[in-house]
């Protein structure tokens, strides 16, 4: 085990796709010289020259050119810098990437990676702290993951880049300088599996991404209430490992789920709705969805802190449910 | 109608202005370093005879779009420095009361709609702005100042072939300061001078030296003028740098310490400074700087003691709302 940081950790993985596969290469804005505006990519265009671009400010293009040259033999890794920006690269996932395997009947693949960024919480205003997950995870034919510890971090990217089909990763800009062991073997995490954070017997809750944090916070002062909460960190948000979800809540009988992006239709809707559907029988309460206010990410801190999820608001949800 | 070139009173407004929005940036520099801001700030220090000389050879009535550098811009198109630096401080005096910050400051009566940072989007955003005085027939122009990175933009050919295709009154303004982020323009263009691109359009461009705010003005004033004769959008490249690197969170180490020393003494203000003792007296223009650091001193401190927003739920006519929904059903929709 090796402690690292959690932008450690995706470098590492990197390095280590790049020197066991010579068709992985890494592209996007400001990534090669300067090494990542998180620092993510740094040191990579010195050990592997070319396979390391920096490229213009052309997101729609870069994620098509993703999508298409991963179709002919290269595994691309696009870094698009902030998640805000995702709606640009839309077009390329939702007409082309999530199509080509199914309506060419499985002759093509498209190993690609597609890393981003987003939340809010430190006063980037309105067009650079969105969560989108939804936008993404909406698509069939990706599989979005969502990261929170350096090691799901490493083992997480190390396995998108494995895979045969295109994964988006959604990582957190307060997260990148955050520690945690790493194992010393590159071994990939497998896609579409949940980790128990605490285990619990009252209640789940189920989050994502630095929410996964808040929810672990959130567990402290509950259990300082005497109730015994359960922290799932659901790590893949496609496919959702409903095992996992299933089996917490036939434990604890009731649910809150909690997701930085906005609440309308957006992924704690999702997996509310989910949950309905495959655990209905085994809930004692209806399930309490924690999620951004649905509006404009504020800039000032006192507004902005208003429409982020934090602490207070899964503690109150959980409140609701048990009551 | 202004001419291309400005009177000796025009000259020396600009001039205050580009004093005022060095003056605010220096104080921003100081500020961050003292953990006193909040997100990044991307200062235009070397830049403002761009957003100044453009800004103030536009009427009243034209508008801008501008980037997440636009302070020079905010400043030229009479933006109060008070309430710009309210903004930058997420204050409730700022012209968003606190809710857009500093890259994203719009005040519609000053014709500044507004600041972007989704690099590129004060491209389209102006000339769609243009559509609509040409609809409506109205004799005012939009002005899209954008960087050298959104130039590799899709928006941005897209944007000047329907803007020439139409006709329509843009101008657009290529604020090229050799860098998008930390990549230096030969990284990111196929070619070095960016006006050979207007011919592909079939507009015309024109590269002016960004550090010269006459000459900004004198490019921006005739483009306004042939887009009020109807005769279309221009190109224009204003050839400047950025001296304090891209923004507060810049960890640097991409830029040639020579090329910055160069660029520093090619500084827009002593340019005009030297201008402006052709014909005004310099001791006219010291007490002219001197009362510009004094107004902005006082704007900062102003802006400062002034309160921060309180956060009041929005009520169901708010353009955000979704459905109502039970007080307690959920904890996403306050105040639906
Ligand atoms: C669509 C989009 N992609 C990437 C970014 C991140 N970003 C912010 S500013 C910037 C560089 C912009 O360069 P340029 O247009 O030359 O403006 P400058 O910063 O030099 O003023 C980048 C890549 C963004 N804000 N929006
Ligand atoms: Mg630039």
């Amino acid at each position: 085990m090796a402690m690292m940081r959690y932008a450690e950790a995706l470098n590492t993985a990197l390095r280590e796709a790049m020197a066991a596969d010579e068709t992985v290469f890494v592209f996007g804005e400001d990534i090669a010289t300067y090494g990542g505006v998180f620092k993510v990519t740094q040191g990579l265009r010195e050990a592997f020259g070319d396979r390391v671009r920096d490229t213009p400010i052309s997101e729609q293009t870069l994620a098509a050119m993703a999508v298409s040259a991963s179709m002919t033999g290269t595994r691309p890794v696009l870094e698009i810098m902030y998640a805000d920006f995702m709606p640009l690269t839309l077009d390329a996932l939702v007409n082309q990437a999530s199509i080509y395997n199914y309506i060419w009947n499985e002759q093509v693949t498209m190993p690609f990676v597609l890393r981003t960024q987003g939340g809010g919480g430190v006063g980037t205003a309105a067009q650079h702290a969105k969560s989108l997950d939804a936008f993404v995870a909406h698509i069939p034919g990706l599989k979005v993951v969502a990261p929170v510890t350096p090691a799901d971090a490493r083992g997480l990217l190390l396995a998108a880049i494995r895979d045969p089909h295109p994964v988006i990763i959604l990582e957190h800009k307060l997260l990148y300088n955050t520690r945690g062991d790493v194992p010393d073997q590159a071994e990939p995490v497998e896609i579409g599996r949940a980790r128990v954070v605490r285990p619990g017997a009252d209640i789940s809750l189920f989050a994502t991404s630095r929410m996964v944090l808040e929810a672990e916070k959130a567990a402290d002062v509950l259990a300082g209430e005497g109730v015994s909460a359960e922290v799932i960190d659901l790590r893949s948000l496609r496919p959702l490992d409903l095992d996992a979800i299933a089996r917490s809540i036939a434990k604890t009988n009731h649910a809150v789920v909690v997701n930085e992006g906005w609440g309308f239709c957006g992924f704690a809707a999702e997996l509310s709705a989910t949950i309905m559907d495959y655990a209905f029988d085994d809930l004692d309460a209806p399930v309490q969805r924690v999620a951004a206010l649905d509006m404009p990410i504020p800039y000032a801190q006192p507004l902005e802190e208003r429409v982020i999820p934090d602490v207070a608001r899964i503690v109150a949800a959980a409140r609701r449910a048990l009551d | 109608m202004p001419s291309n070139r400005p009177s000796a009173d025009e000259h020396l407004d600009m001039h205050r202005r580009m004093v005022i929005t060095r003056c605010v940036e220096e104080r921003l520099g100081v500020l961050h370093k003292q953990g006193k801001t909040r997100g990044p700030i991307h200062r235009c220090d070397g830049q403002e005879a761009v957003g100044v000389g453009a800004t103030m050879a536009l009427e009243a009535r034209d508008v801008v779009t501008t980037t997440h550098r636009g302070h020079a811009v905010y400043i030229g198109k009479g933006l109060d420095p008070r309430r710009v630096i309210a903004e930058i401080f997420g204050r409730v005096t700022g012209y968003g009361g606190g809710r857009a910050g500093h890259m994203l400051v719009g005040s519609v009566e000053h014709g500044m709609i507004g600041g972007n940072a989704i690099v590129g989007g004060s491209i389209p955003a102006a000339t769609g702005m243009a559509l609509s005085f040409q609809i409506r027939r109205e004799d005012r122009v939009a002005l899209a100042v954008f960087g050298d990175g959104a130039a590799q933009t899709g928006i941005c050919h897209e944007s000047m072939n329907i803007a020439a295709l139409w006709r329509l009154p843009v101008i657009f303004l290529l604020e090229n300061n050799d860098y998008g982020l930390t990549v230096h323009r030969s990284e990111q263009s196929s070619v070095a001078d960016y006006t050979v691109r207007a011919a592909g359009y079939g507009m015309p461009g024109e590269a002016v030296d960004g550090n010269d705010v006459l000459a900004v003005y004198g490019a921006v004033a005739a483009a306004a003028q042939r887009a009020r004769r109807g005769d279309g959008p221009t190109l224009i490249e204003a050839r400047t740098y950025r001296v304090e690197g891209f923004s507060t969170s810049d960890m640097g180490g991409y830029q040639d310490p020579k090329e910055v020393a160069l660029w520093k003494a090619r500084d827009p203000i002593v340019v005009s400074r030297t201008q402006l003792a052709e014909s005004i007296d310099p001791a006219r223009v010291e007490r002219l700087e001197t009362a510009a650091e004094e107004e902005t001193a006082a704007a900062f401190e102003a802006a400062l003691a002034d309160p921060l927003p309180e956060f009041e739920p929005h009520g169901p006519s708010a353009p955000y709302a979704t459905a109502p929904v039970h007080a307690d059903a959920a904890d996403f929709g306050e105040g639906r």
